[in-house]
């Protein structure tokens, strides 16, 4: 029996009127790959928007290394609207902010890609260094924390070396091609030594070639930093030839889930992807 | 008693809901250009001003030629305060579109902080420009003798005796407002201008021209502030340079505390605005006829009349920033 | 981190140099009195200028309370420090009179048998101090509710929150703290620029290396993206206010130095029109540029002081119109010319750059590699 890294309980996002996402549970063990797959605007990128804590789940709970680390339940004006279901099984409220979720090993990466514009790609990196800090605003304004400031650009470095993009470190972030952005996204993001690493659509805009690179990059970094990885994609070469686990949403709703033959061969998921006929009906 | 109390309560009262009132013309310019364009336009006080100044000087200046052709000194000052509204009117509209275009319209792509900057950059230029033309003098606002006869006349309403465009300005407002209602919401520009306040870009992609648009918000916005600078300077006597900044920073409170892009919310705001400014100045007074305050003892609430407006500025924002009706933006991640 | 060092040599050299050149002018008897004015309230406006730049430059926190933080810190001075003896004189509009007293700081003082010139300068630095501290404290209680708005919200109601505290300083309740409406005066202040320039030049030094660390990283990631800083650990609320804090601490700082430089003080200067013009200056020097905002402070002050004084007085360069030329025009030519810069020149003078020798040497590095290029 593997251990859980992440388990999402009966999450419900509900925005206004609008159920983005409805009654969803899944997990995902140490040292798996799992994707989430599932038409546009099935509600992919919401799910890691609650995990993440941008968003605050309207009902449900999260388990991360089996600490709960959000649980909410429909509140004011939400307790007429509410559309989903296990309104009474959640009577803690925790909600956490981003950043603290960030602090306790779960990091992100973005669908439309957010790296800090006026920043070096060195500089991105090192800012995410910031979080592991233990040093107060005075000190370091006073260099006391030299020591670490030079530990926090060495692993910086280190970092760039192994994902190639040490040869354009003094660059301006943005001014960097598409495919090496989604990689130094991803060095961001590992920069915070997370044991979790959400991507959310890491091969968007990427040729077949630049797609099976990053497909053996992703599987080598879950080695080398021994981490669990859960993707959003759509490119479902990558997705299969990746995923331990498969699990796919439409609308919101869990449809199937398992592992990548399992999922291929699900009539819901290619009535989802395809469409019912007309003839069908 | 409570017949001295409502008799000591009821000209601050008055003078409120005539205040807020004119605060409410300026108001509608703040929101409608703020719900258009997302930009404080901090010029919009300065215009107000200027709308002052430009009644003093072309009254002084067009009451001669009247007396030249003959008019004799009373009737050729009343009609050039007929001229000099309309003068006054022209022109402040023509300074309001002229701002938008030369300061706001290049930068229309531009971050919105610069749009701010430059915002902040014309209402400095513009006061010191008046400054400069006034020599930093207090000008003499045309009410007495003959001047503005009509609206500075004294009136009584029930033991009270006040000046006629106290009564006058919330009336016109109330009427300025309904117009501009009907405008937004039965005309082809007024849905032009929904469309823009909603989304700037589908719009412009609709084949909506977003640039006339702004332009008559500016003119709407402008037009209103000229309307309550004549009604508030009738009633204060004389224009500085400055005084547009207080009266222009709280009718854009007014129109945050009402919703900002609502024009209904800050006709509200400035009339609730209003009316606590004028009871807070005169609430030592009120608090010592009700027996609150005994032997003379005083607060001092008139000194916090100005800061009172940014009390509750901080308060709506932290409550409901969105104010009373206005709608909530979220943003996508 | 060699390219670094070397600009560090550079710019301290350059400040040291501007140091050896104020005492040396300074004591030149004959010098235009106008560079002295201008050295001492230029120091000042940089420092305030500084401080509001690593707020809306490097935070992208768009406030407009810094005249309400430097009237906090300059206030703070004034009454702290006024010597007892004067203080009947002072106070004479107050029933009450004054209800503060520096006697703990004289008993110490004489206790500790310090000359004159020491205690002195010790008030200074302390009331400098303590105003500093009451301008940080202040706006991490309104940083509370306030941080929270999104930009320009947060603009106006920091603008706000300045006339609030305009007010609360004029009120006569407060008379035997404050003085109410009337003037404070005969408090120490500074003869000579040495002293502005010292404290503001290790204040903007201290802001700079707060910039350049992991802080001041933090800061920028929050103006490019919050959302990503948030999901890269940094904590927004923490981070706001702490810059928000220093931020007004360096403003408390600058207006008690302020005060010093006009002898006496009044809450009514410390309008909304102060910030604006501090935001010119930095808008002028460029958004997130600490050297642009420094040289953006010294020439504004120097035109407005200085240059341009013979706009108001009817003889400019070789113009002689007394018509046009009169009180008021200098301001307006002024405000036309940040308009032109504002809408023209949107970077200003250093856009987000710093002044730097090696940028400098790369500079004519280049030009001459392009030559040879095309050659």
């Amino acid at each position: 029996m593997s251990e859980n890294v992440l388990r999402l309980e009966n999450i419900t996002m509900q925005f206004g009127g609008v159920v983005a996402i409805n009654d969803l549970s899944l997990e995902v063990n140490k040292g798996e790959i799992v994707s989430l797959i599932g038409p546009n605007g099935a509600g992919k990128t919401t799910v890691f928007n609650v995990i993440t804590g941008v968003y605050e789940a309207t009902n449900g709970a999260v388990y991360y290394e089996d600490k709960m680390i959000l649980s909410n339940h429909p509140q004011g004006k939400m307790k007429k609207m509410y559309a989903g279901t296990n309104a009474d099984k959640f009577p803690d409220v925790i909600v956490k902010t981003p950043d603290r979720i960030t602090s306790l090993g779960i990091a992100r990466t973005f669908q439309n890609i957010r790296l800090f514009k006026s920043m070096t790609v060195f500089e991105n990196v090192l800012t995410a260094k910031h979080m592991l800090k233990t040093s107060n605003v005075f000190s370091t304004a006073l260099r006391l924390n030299y020591k670490e400031e030079e530990n926090a650009r060495n692993e910086t470095m280190q970092l760039l070396e192994r994902l190639g993009l040490d040869d354009v470190k003094e660059e301006l972030a943005t001014s960097l091609p598409y495919g090496k952005q989604r990689y130094l996204e991803i060095a961001r993001a590992l920069a915070t030594k997370p044991k979790l690493l959400l991507l959310d659509e890491p091969a968007a805009g990427m040729n077949p070639q630049e797609t099976m690179a990053l497909t053996s990059f992703i599987k080598s970094i879950r080695d080398e930093f021994d981490l669990t990885v859960f993707i959003i994609e759509h490119h479902m070469n990558l997705v299969m030839d990746i995923s331990d686990r498969i699990y796919v949403i439409d609308f919101g709703k869990l449809i199937s889930h398992g592992v990548p033959e399992e999922v291929q061969n699900d009539e819901a998921v290619i009535k989802a992807y395809l469409g019912v006929s007309e003839e069908d009906e | 008693m409570f017949g001295k109390l409502f008799s000591t309560c009821l000209p601050y009262i008055l003078s409120g809901i005539s205040v807020g009132g004119q605060y409410a013309l300026i108001a509608i310019g703040y929101t409608m250009v703020y719900g258009i364009l997302r930009l404080i336009n901090f010029a919009h006080g300065d215009i107000f001003m200027v709308a002052g100044l430009i009644m003093i000087y072309s009254n002084v200046s067009i009451t001669p030629l009247f007396m030249n052709m003959g008019f004799s000194a009373e009737s050729a000052f009343i009609f050039s305060i007929i001229a000099s509204v309309v003068i006054v009117l022209v022109l402040t509209v023509l300074l309001g579109l002229t701002i938008e275009k030369a300061a706001y319209r290049p930068l229309r792509s531009a971050p919105r902080m610069s749009v701010m900057i430059s915002a902040i950059g014309v209402s400095y230029l513009i006061q010191n420009a008046a400054i400069y033309i006034t020599g930093g003098l207090a000008k003499p606002y045309p009410t007495k003798g003959a001047a503005m006869p009509w609206l500075s006349d004294q009136i009584t309403v029930g033991s009270t005796s006040i000046k006629r465009v106290t009564v006058i300005t919330p009336i016109l407002t109330i009427l300025l407002v309904l117009a501009l209602v009907l405008l937004i919401k039965k005309t082809k520009i007024g849905m032009a201008m929904r469309a823009v306040s909603k989304d700037f870009r589908t719009s412009r992609l609709m084949g909506i021209e977003v640039n006339n648009v702004i332009s008559v918000t500016f003119f709407i916005g402008s037009f209103l502030a000229a309307v309550g600078s004549l009604l508030y300077f009738t009633n204060y006597a004389s224009v500085t340079p400055t005084s547009g900044a207080m009266p222009g920073l709280k009718a854009f409170v007014a129109a945050v505390f009402g919703g900002i892009g609502s024009v209904p919310g800050a006709v509200v705001g400035a009339f609730i605005i209003g009316i606590c400014e004028n009871i807070l100045k005169g609430l030592d007074n009120i608090l010592s006829t009700a027996g609150v305050f005994k032997d003379g003892f005083t607060f001092g609430f008139a000194t916090f009349s100005d800061a009172f407006t940014f009390i509750l500025l901080i308060v709506i924002l932290c409550v409901k920033p969105t104010g009373l009706f206005g709608e909530k933006n979220t943003d996508k991640v | 981190m060699k390219k670094s060092r070397k600009d560090m040599v550079f710019n301290l050299s350059l400040v040291a140099l501007i140091f050896i050149a104020v005492i040396i002018v300074e004591n030149i008897p004959g010098v235009n009195p106008m560079l002295s004015t201008v050295l001492k309230k230029g120091s000042i406006y940089a420092l305030v200028a500084v401080s509001m730049n690593l707020l809306n430059g490097f935070t992208g926190l768009f406030s407009l309370g810094q005249a309400g933080f430097m009237l906090l810190g300059a206030y703070t001075y004034a009454v702290i420090t006024i010597p007892d003896s004067a203080r009947e004189k002072v106070y004479m509009y107050v029933k009450e009179g004054s209800a503060v007293s520096r006697s703990w700081f004289d008993n110490i003082a004489n206790g500790l048998h310090l000359p004159e010139g020491v205690s002195n300068i010790a008030i200074m630095i302390i009331g400098m101090l303590a105003g500093g501290l009451i301008a940080a404290f202040f706006s991490w209680l309104i940083g509370l509710p306030v941080l929270k708005l999104k930009s320009d919200y947060l603009a106006i109601a920091t603008l706000g929150f300045a006339e609030i505290i305009r007010a609360i300083f004029q009120w006569d309740k407060l008379g035997p703290v404050t003085n109410g409406s009337n003037v404070l005066r005969n408090f120490p202040t500074f003869k000579t620029a040495v002293f502005p320039l010292t404290v503001s030049a290790i204040c903007i030094l201290f802001i700079v290396l707060l910039i350049n660390s992991t802080y001041g990283r933090a800061f920028k990631a929050i103006r490019d993206d919050e959302i990503a800083a948030e999901a890269m650990g940094i904590n927004l609320a923490h981070h706001k206010r702490l810059a928000f804090v220093i931020s007004s601490f360096f403003a408390g700082i600058g207006g008690a130095l302020l005060a010093m430089f006009q002898n006496t003080l009044q809450a009514t200067p410390f309008k909304s029109a102060m910030t604006y013009e501090i935001l010119l200056i930095v808008v002028i020097g460029g958004i997130g540029s600490v050297s642009g905002s420094i040289i953006a402070s010294f020439l504004y002050i120097s035109a407005s002081e200085w240059w341009l004084r013979g706009l108001d007085s009817g003889k400019f360069l070789f113009i002689e119109s007394p018509a046009v030329l009169r009180g008021g025009f200098r301001m307006v030519v002024f405000s036309v010319i940040i308009m032109i810069i504002v809408l023209f020149f949107r970077k200003g003078i250093m856009g987000e750059r710093e002044l730097s020798v090696t940028r400098f040497l790369n500079f004519f590095r280049k030009k001459d590699g392009k030559n040879e290029e095309n050659s």
